[in-house]
């Protein structure tokens, strides 16, 4: 099954991404607390991107898929234009570093990959397509 | 959309936060635990109990205050979360470095033990 989300970069449409995600995925029998945790995953990809490659600029769109090829795998597709935001590419700090700098960031990326899978980059047709793969247990 | 409530009891400021806080809404718990804290609150309990899904930028500004507190001997616990946001948390490892307790009670108690 496929389903596909088409947003502006506004950090307001936040909240319509984790509807589309949770409607799409009612069916899959997936535990609330793991569904909970899918959609935090997503969330935290699709803000980034939107304020580290889009500036928040609401006229950039990025469109989401969520693709089941099989009972309990999941595959999600973040979509867009910009700059590449590649979370591979960043370290991740120690907790201890993110409390003693004060920075309210770099939380988002340990999240998505403790809850994921697997994150890759891939482009396609000029555009730049984040996958990210869940295998429910 | 977020809306946060504070009340004071027995001398401490209880926040109340009530719905989701994201990317978008993360500033207003940012604002509401400064204040406590120039209006001078030492005691802070965050009531979890309508909260009902946090992201990191939530939970980036708890962790941004965990220094200040410390400088300022301001305790801050928070409680009543549901299962589903407590996991966050824990996924982070969170637990360890915040207070957190399931009842206002426990919550309450910990405060005070903490500010002796």
């Amino acid at each position: 099954m496929n389903y596909q989300y088409n947003i502006g970069c506004s950090l307001n449409n936040l909240k319509g991404i984790r509807e589309f995600i949770r409607s799409a995925l009612k069916d899959q029998g997936i535990p609330e607390i793991e569904m909970a945790a899918i959609i935090l995953a997503l969330d935290e990809m699709c803000s980034n991107l939107m304020i580290h490659a889009h500036h928040c600029n609401p006229d950039h769109l990025l469109e989401v898929h969520i693709d089941v090829p099989e009972k309990g795998k999941l595959i999600f597709e973040i979509i867009d234009d910009g700059n590449v935001f590649n979370i591979n590419q960043f370290h991740s700090d120690t907790l201890n570093d993110l409390v003693h700098e004060k920075r309210k960031g770099g939380l988002g990326i340990r999240l998505v990959k403790s809850i994921m899978d697997n994150v890759e980059y891939l482009s396609r047709d000029g555009k730049n397509i984040c996958r990210l793969t869940k295998q429910m247990r | 959309m977020v809306h946060i409530k504070r009340l004071q009891e027995s001398g401490n400021d209880i926040i109340a936060i009530i719905g989701e806080i994201d990317a978008s809404s993360s500033i207003e718990l940012d604002l509401t635990i400064a204040k406590s804290v120039g209006e001078g609150f030492t005691k802070i309990l965050v009531d979890c109990s309508a909260l009902e899904y946090i992201s990191s930028a939530g939970l980036g500004v708890f962790m941004s205050y965990i220094e200040e507190f410390q400088d300022k001997n301001v305790k801050m616990v928070l409680f009543g979360m549901k299962e589903k946001v407590a996991n966050t948390f824990t996924i982070l490892g969170l637990a360890d470095l915040l207070h957190i307790r399931m009842s206002k009670d426990e919550a309450k108690k910990l405060v005070d033990e903490l500010s002796v």
